[in-house]
């Protein structure tokens, strides 16, 4: 099954559990500053909203890329930055419409979501569920499921 | 490990900064933030020293764990010479502030003598400079969150600031962080205003390493898993945050009301963690709306609340219509019960006041509550007041007076004095409901008697966070002890009062130990610092600090005399409730505290208990 992240802002408390799990998976650190995930604040708002690349399918980092260093990881879809290749003209950067994708000024590449190989430690480390990992075809499902649950299906019968 | 080995000292007289080694034999001692900087500032001040002037030194210190993946990794605390009370103060935080300082490669900020004009502190990492903030001054939290936000064009920088009241020298200021977290109490940013130093902001970008890190990851794994299945951390806390306690609070006979001259206050269930919830009939929406999570915090116990645009206070007040921090339990009975108010947006109102210009609730409502009794009783005017009427229950009063108190102005000066210079301006300092000039929270020790041992004994002034025996005595955390009894606090409140001073230190939230034991933090930080931390060396930290406490008390001129309470609690029975007709029986717990403690029958701690703790 190909699966996908699936983020539900309404239940992200803004603790950043996901930014120092993925700072540790990726760079051996706790450090939200090299984190692949981001949650945002909206204080005036009360809403906490966690935001990382979406893996598009026919990805525009991907497409921009001159040295074909970001290539797809065919087990899970990730749209994945091949060091060796990258020269960090930061191009993709500019063509990724979500600004998922970042440039890491010590290393000189760029750096994005890779899903952690299959296994993201952002979504293991979320303590509400705000931050899953699910059938990438069915990302709808709990949504779907919540309003089936509210449909009135007696009166409907009765009629 | 846990630790980048730096501390940043701050001379404000002179404009200097300079980065020193942490201490690490001091770290080994005394493990970190509260313990490790209060070790700092008894070497560094002279106890003595009047907490306003540039002698007085402010420390905020991080915790080894700060900054970590454990759960609730984020706290600080500010630790200074309290100006409310004179004595040792160590006022926590969480939010995101405490994190970032760590992550910017710094463990530790000394503040020492005193600007000659208004200064704040901006860090970027290594990168630290003292800037003019004359611009500022008169500023509250929340415009100076925005104005640095603007001016130094990075959305992640992270600030702790002082209001209005902390600049006009309102004892009980505090200093507040990312917005609406406080380290609240005993006017630690009254001391910060005094050293013409407006806020701190800091941006890091260098992380945290442990010592262990397959093995921290597991260990902190494992406990956060206990938080989530545990029926006060995993459900109470996230649902009706500390406000779940107002409705068990009141039940019990225990919720001071009036200042204190009841015990059960009929509007309770109209402040409680429920009343957040319901829909309101104005517009349709819930003072609640949403849970707000500190740094690394599994919890989330935290309130962001939105007024009733209609209400009197924010009537063509748009600023006041965004989400902000709501009101936690000791907050909502501060403002509430402590002055017989019972309007749910007035109290959240004032509590943005709180917040907006930083200072603490607890100390406010309490003054306020003992000013409107003195009011009550004709010694108050209204020529004084400006015209407002302070009675108990006037929503009216709670919220004017909440804006003065935020500005330094009218009689928000007086009350800014705290109660117990306020009732001794009045003659009745018995009206005061503080121990070592710092006002008591939400549980009253007629009640749940343990709370009257600790409140007499706080280092701090009265406090619940020193040792909250109402884990035990309500909750039956760790075991349930009955909370009409005094047999058997002595041991509980030394032993809570350890285990607490060594948790304070660690970086860690107390709120954790509803759900962990000491047991449960000691692989943690074992995990991420050098050398060896078994339980017991924990536990002895944890004894060490409150005797090093001790000592700067008694050093500052304190005694044995000073742990006592106010006679309202010690000769005025409950009227009414579960603890009808009693007192607090203080007398029955103090002399086996002292003899546990080790302390002589003046609360001296003895050349043997002083020796066997290093000390």
């Amino acid at each position: 099954m190909m699966r996908s992240l699936s983020i539900t802002p309404a239940k992200c408390t803004g603790c950043l559990q996901c930014e120092m799990a993925c700072s540790y998976e990726n760079e051996g650190v706790f450090n939200p500053a090299k984190s692949r995930i981001k949650v945002f604040v909206f204080e005036h708002e009360g809403r906490n909203v966690p935001y990382t690349c979406t893996q598009c399918a026919d990805a525009w980092c991907k497409n921009a890329c001159p040295t074909e260093a970001i290539q797809i990881n065919a087990a899970t879809g990730a749209k994945v930055i091949n060091e060796g290749l990258c020269v960090g003209c930061k191009v993709c950067t500019i063509a990724c419409p979500f600004g998922t994708v970042n440039y890491n000024h010590a290393t000189g590449k760029v750096i994005k979501c890779d899903l952690c190989g299959g296994d993201p430690a952002c979504a293991k480390a979320c303590p509400t569920q705000a931050i899953t990992y699910i059938d990438a075809d069915w990302t709808g499902y709990d949504k779907m499921r919540g309003w089936a649950a509210r449909t009135d299906t007696q009166s409907a019968a009765q009629v | 490990m846990g630790w980048h080995k730096k501390v940043l000292r701050v001379n404000l007289t002179d404009g200097s900064c300079n980065a020193e080694p942490l201490n690490m034999q001091w770290a080994a001692e005394y493990l970190g933030q509260r313990g490790l900087a209060t070790k700092y500032l008894l070497e560094e001040i002279d106890p003595k020293v009047d907490p306003l002037s540039p002698e007085n030194k402010l420390i905020i210190a991080t915790g080894p764990l700060t900054g970590t993946m454990a759960s609730t990794g984020g706290r600080f605390s500010v630790i200074t010479k309290g100006a409310l009370t004179g004595a040792i103060a160590c006022s926590n935080s969480g939010g995101y502030f405490g994190a970032e300082l760590k992550f910017a490669g710094w463990d530790m900020i000394i503040f020492e003598g005193r600007a000659l004009s208004p200064v704040y502190l901006l860090i970027k990492d290594d990168s630290v400079e003292l800037l003019p903030a004359d611009d500022l001054w008169g500023k509250s939290v929340w415009e100076t969150d925005e104005i640095l936000h603007r001016r130094h064009q990075d959305p992640q920088l992270r600030v702790a600031a002082i209001g209005q009241s902390g600049e006009q020298g309102v004892l009980f200021a505090c200093v507040v962080n990312d917005l609406h977290r406080a380290a609240g109490r005993s006017g630690v940013g009254t001391v910060m205003g005094s050293k013409n130093l407006k806020a701190v902001a800091v941006r890091g970008t260098q992380g945290v390493k442990v010592k262990d890190p397959a093995r921290f990851m597991r260990v902190v794994a494992e406990k956060k898993q206990i938080l989530a299945e545990n029926a006060v951390t995993g459900q109470g806390l996230p649902t009706y945050g500390t406000q779940v306690l107002m409705n068990v609070i009141n039940e019990v006979g225990a919720l001071p009301t009036n200042n204190a001259i009841d015990v059960q206050f009929n509007g309770a269930s109209k402040i409680s963690g429920e009343a957040m919830h319901e829909v309101r009939a104005s517009d349709g929406k819930s003072n609640l709306v949403a849970n707000k999570a500190c740094f690394g915090c599994t919890i989330a116990c935290g309130r962001i609340s939105k007024m009733d645009q209609t209400h009197y206070t924010v009537v063509n007040r748009p600023e006041y219509w965004g989400a902000s921090g709501g009101l936690e339990y000791e907050a909502a009975w501060a403002l509430g019960a402590a002055t017989g108010v019972d309007d749910l947006e007035a109290l959240t109102f004032a509590n943005f006041i709180c917040n907006e210009q930083a200072f603490d609730p607890i100390t406010f409502g309490s003054t306020l509550g003992a000013a409107m009794e003195l009011y009550e009783m004709g010694l108050i005017s209204d020529a004084e007041t400006g015209g407002t009427a302070l009675k108990f229950g006037s929503a009216e009063a709670l919220t004017k007076m909440a804006e003065l108190v935020g500005k330094g102005e009218g009689f928000g000066k007086v009350l800014g004095l705290g109660s117990k210079r306020l009732c001794e301006k009045y003659g009745h300092p018995e009206l005061s409901m503080s121990v070592k000039g710092q006002e008591f929270p939400a549980y009253d020790p007629r009640g749940i008697q343990g709370m009257g041992l600790t409140y007499a004994t706080s280092n701090r002034g009265a406090c619940h966070l020193r040792s909250y025996t109402v884990a035990s005595e309500i909750l039956g955390i760790p075991e349930k002890t009955d909370p009409l009894a005094t047999e058997g606090k002595a041991g509980l409140v030394k032993a809570f009062q350890d285990a607490t001073a060594a948790v304070d230190s660690t970086g860690l939230c107390l709120f954790t130990t509803f759900a962990w034991s000491l047991d449960d933090f000691q692989p943690q930080v074992d995990a991420a610092c050098d050398g060896e931390w078994s339980l017991e060396r924990l536990s002895e930290v944890g004894e060490r600090i409150w005797n090093m406490e001790r000592q700067f008390n008694l050093a500052a001129g304190f005694t044995g005399k000073d742990d006592t309470l106010p006679k309202r609690l010690l000769k005025d029975a409950a009227k009414t409730g579960p603890a009808q007709g009693r007192v607090n029986g203080l007398d029955q717990m103090l002399p086996e505290y002292y003899q546990l403690r080790g302390w002589d029958n003046a609360g001296v701690p003895t050349r043997e208990t002083l020796s066997k703790l290093g000390l």
